[in-house]
């Protein structure tokens, strides 16, 4: 359901609005205004859309960026029970709050910060890392963790012991990471 | 009729259990009707306000078992106002100072207070179950009552409830003595949970075949309480999150491998998907999976899984698994009678990762199936007439299309020749729900095909009062319609006004019904509340007659207006 929705000069505070109505529909309530011509019951649809004040999907202009999520009251049909728990879920893997760990890199003067709510699997956050200490820290693999590579991320956890990043799925690792240390292969391999 | 003594009736009626059959029963003639009351035990109020609790009493003196429904089913989307009604207390009172011999007690879409638990738990000396389902109202505390009070219970089963949690005292309110347990499901309790009491408790219960835990029992848990109950038949984990390389995950691989009575799995609401395979060894015998909750299954997972499923069922899953995976279960699953598939990502309509192809893979592999719920990004009407001929059965068919008026993507037709198909094939089709962009045609086709249907449900559909017309004429056996955001109106709604006593209940919001047709209506059939719910400012006195409803719920009853009703429910 795509309008064109001008964000340039105002708020556009329309677009967040929760209401009854469809998405795209326009200012009275839309729910006054969804009664359609009464074709015949055999007429083409793809011809006579002008008088519905519900656009089609894919009737207007595809390039127009498609506009802020209007939710509708009531749908899509699932339970309350239902949607708390994926709004819940969504909250958990960390919308909005960020979770800053500090980063260190044996041999370097300072420590960073990266905030782990921005990636959504290992190999983002090690790419991250790989950038943000012009390094490179190659593949991880369960038997053999970074073998292979000059250096291997490691992390504290709640229980302050230093393991290897990668072991436990991601969304453990984000509740259980401290904070990061970059270690050197030499001194790394004493841990695999 | 008359040369049977009333006890051998009695035991002839004792085989009768259909609620159906035995009000058939009770009209033959005074002395069955007599004999039925008094020997009646299950009683099912498939609306609460249908009846008052002092006349079901009078009327069945010796209930046991008693099933009541409250707010309509829109309710489950937000689309009743909290304080619409629904409460339980009236009941539970009017059974206790009768002194009801009450057992079993199954409710859903009610509120529950605590003090109507704690009344519950101590006016019932045999109560024995108690099953809610989707309704809220209630904290722990409650709990901790029926826990501490009910001696004899069997089953506590809480579904999908919204429970204030007081933090997990009430466990342990279970008397040591308290042997008799069958059934624990708190898998909708949000907050901790006493794992000691729990532990305890299970393992004195010799009985227990179902148990569903919640998410703040952890694996290790879940792990001892296996050892301590093999016999389990229904299993809900809680969260199944650690690493696979451990002892524990050892253990637990063990654990499950001596319940080889697990007939059923759900749960998993936080989860490692790494370990998953310690669950393959009980997959073989499962017939009912319940993955809808385990957000953190990707597709590859969940396939894995499932192939190893040879005689699943009932399958409930989340629309990450995707059409191919929905593929490995039509080649896999071929015992399958119901699928549900949830979105994932409900409020993203362009993210939905199942489209038709799921759909027509499991109807081609999968003729058993008679049950559907099917969230899905798009579908065609070749999908759904090709669906219509593979699987003939259905009883159950709920399409939601995330994007509630999309047309048919290939041909950019409304979706009434699909939907059509099905009602015409599917000639036991008793529950509906349509979606997606439809005219007045479908609903031509469904007066004109769907003669089984009793429940239908109608979103952003029609043209025309003639699209409700239709449906109200053809379909004998409606009892349930829910209609939101059509364009229907007055004259559909005025036309044929008798039909609503064979009903059970109409909704209607966002159409075009205005308030004067609903006053018409009200006056006219005395035996229907009519309700109007206003959630604007406006008085009734300031709404003039040719105004439109935002929200109309009518029914029928035998009771007359009710008298719990709040400031926003008007009673026409």
């Amino acid at each position: 359901m795509e309008t064109r929705v001008n964000y340039k000069n105002e708020l556009n505070l329309m677009a967040t609005e929760l209401r009854l109505g469809l998405p795209g529909s326009d200012d009275k309530p839309s729910i006054r205004n969804n009664k359609r011509n009464s074709p015949d019951i055999s007429e083409d649809y793809s011809s006579s859309k002008s008088s519905s004040s519900i656009t089609m999907p894919g009737d207007d202009d595809q390039d127009s960026p498609p506009p802020a999520k209007e939710q509708v009251v009531g749908w899509p049909p699932i339970r309350s029970y239902r949607r708390n728990c994926i709004q819940n879920t969504k909250k958990n893997k960390g919308e909005g709050t960020g979770m800053y760990v500090k980063v260190s890199m044996d041999g370097a003067p300072y420590l960073r910060k990266i905030d782990l709510r921005v990636y959504k699997s290992y190999p983002q956050l090690l790419k991250a890392l790989e950038t943000m200490f012009k390094l490179t820290i190659g593949e991880y693999s369960e038997r053999e963790g970074y073998n292979g590579s000059d250096y291997a991320p490691t992390y504290e956890d709640k229980d302050g012991d230093w393991m290897l990043v990668g072991d436990v799925p991601w969304e453990m690792f984000v509740c259980c990471c401290k904070r990061l240390r970059i270690m050197k292969g030499s001194e790394a391999r004493g841990i695999v | 009729m008359n040369y049977f003594p009333d006890e051998v009736l009695e035991h002839v009626f004792d085989f009768i259990t259909s609620h159906k059959d035995r009000n058939s029963v009770s009209l033959v003639c005074k002395s069955w009707y007599k004999i039925e009351k008094y020997s009646r035990q299950r009683v099912f109020i498939g609306n609460c306000y249908s009846i008052s609790p002092e006349r079901l009493i009078a009327r069945f003196p010796g209930l046991k078992s008693l099933t009541l429904k409250g707010k309509p089913h829109f309710a489950d989307f937000n689309l009743v106002p909290d304080d619409w009604g629904g409460f339980l207390y009236p009941w539970i009172k009017a059974m206790a100072r009768s002194r009801i011999g009450l057992e079993e007690l199954r409710l859903k879409r009610m509120v529950v207070s605590d003090e109507s638990l704690e009344l519950l738990s101590k006016s019932f000396p045999n109560f024995k179950s108690l099953v809610l389902v989707s309704c809220e109202g209630f904290t722990t505390d409650g709990l901790a009552a029926v826990a501490a009070n009910c001696r004899l219970l069997r089953e506590l089963d809480l579904q999908e409830n919204e429970v204030e949690d007081h933090r997990g005292h009430w466990l342990s309110c279970f008397p040591e003595n308290c042997t008799s347990l069958v059934l624990l499901n708190f898998a909708c309790l949000k907050g901790e949970i006493n794992l000691a009491s729990l532990e305890r408790l299970v393992a004195r219960s010799p009985n227990l075949k179902s148990l569903r835990l919640n998410r703040a029992v952890p694996f290790d848990t879940l792990q001892r309480l296996l050892m301590r109950a093999p016999q389990l038949v229904d299993l809900g984990t809680g969260s199944y999150v650690h690493d696979p390389y451990s002892e524990a995950y050892n253990k637990l691989k063990a654990a499950i491998q001596s319940c080889n009575s697990i007939r059923s799995l759900s749960g998993f609401l936080e989860v490692a998907p790494r370990c998953m395979s310690a669950v393959y060894p009980v997959c073989e015998n499962l017939t009912f999976l319940n993955l809808s909750y385990a957000a953190g299954l990707q597709s590859i997972e969940l396939t894995k899984l499932i192939q190893y499923c040879r005689k699943l069922q009932r399958l409930w899953i989340l629309d990450c698994i995707g059409d191919k995976g929905l593929g490995v279960v039509a080649s896999t699953c071929k015992e399958l009678q119901e699928l549900r598939v949830f979105p994932s990502d409900p409020f993203d309509a362009g993210n939905a990762a199942v489209t038709e192809e799921g759909l027509v893979l499991v109807s081609a592999g999968c003729p058993k199936l008679n049950s559907l719920l099917y969230f899905c990004q798009q579908m065609t009407n070749a999908a759904l007439i090709t669906v219509a001929k593979n699987c003939t059965n259905f009883i159950r068919f709920r399409l939601c299309i995330l994007d509630p008026i999309k047309p048919d993507p290939v041909t950019n037709q409304p979706l009434d020749e699909g939907f059509g198909a099905i009602v015409r094939s599917c000639k036991g089709l008793k529950r509906l729900s349509l979606s997606g962009l439809l005219t007045d045609q479908v609903f031509y086709y469904i007066g004109m095909h769907a003669k089984q249907l009793e429940m239908l449900s109608i979103a952003f559909a029609g043209d025309s009062d003639k699209g409700m017309l239709y449906v109200l004429n053809g379909c004998k056996k409606l009892r349930k319609l829910e209609i939101r955001d059509c364009p229907f109106g007055d004259a559909a709604l005025l036309e044929d006004m008798g039909k609503y006593e064979t009903m059970r209940s109409l909704w209607m919001s966002s159409c075009e019904v205005t308030l004067g047709a609903c006053k018409t209506l009200a006056k006219k059939m005395p035996s229907l509340n009519v309700e109007i719910i206003n959630e604007s400012e406006q008085t009734e006195f300031n709404l003039e007659d040719r105004q439109k409803v935002d929200k109309m719920y009518l029914y029928r009853t035998v009771v007359g207006h009710r008298k719990d009703a709040p400031e926003f429910v008007w009673l026409l």
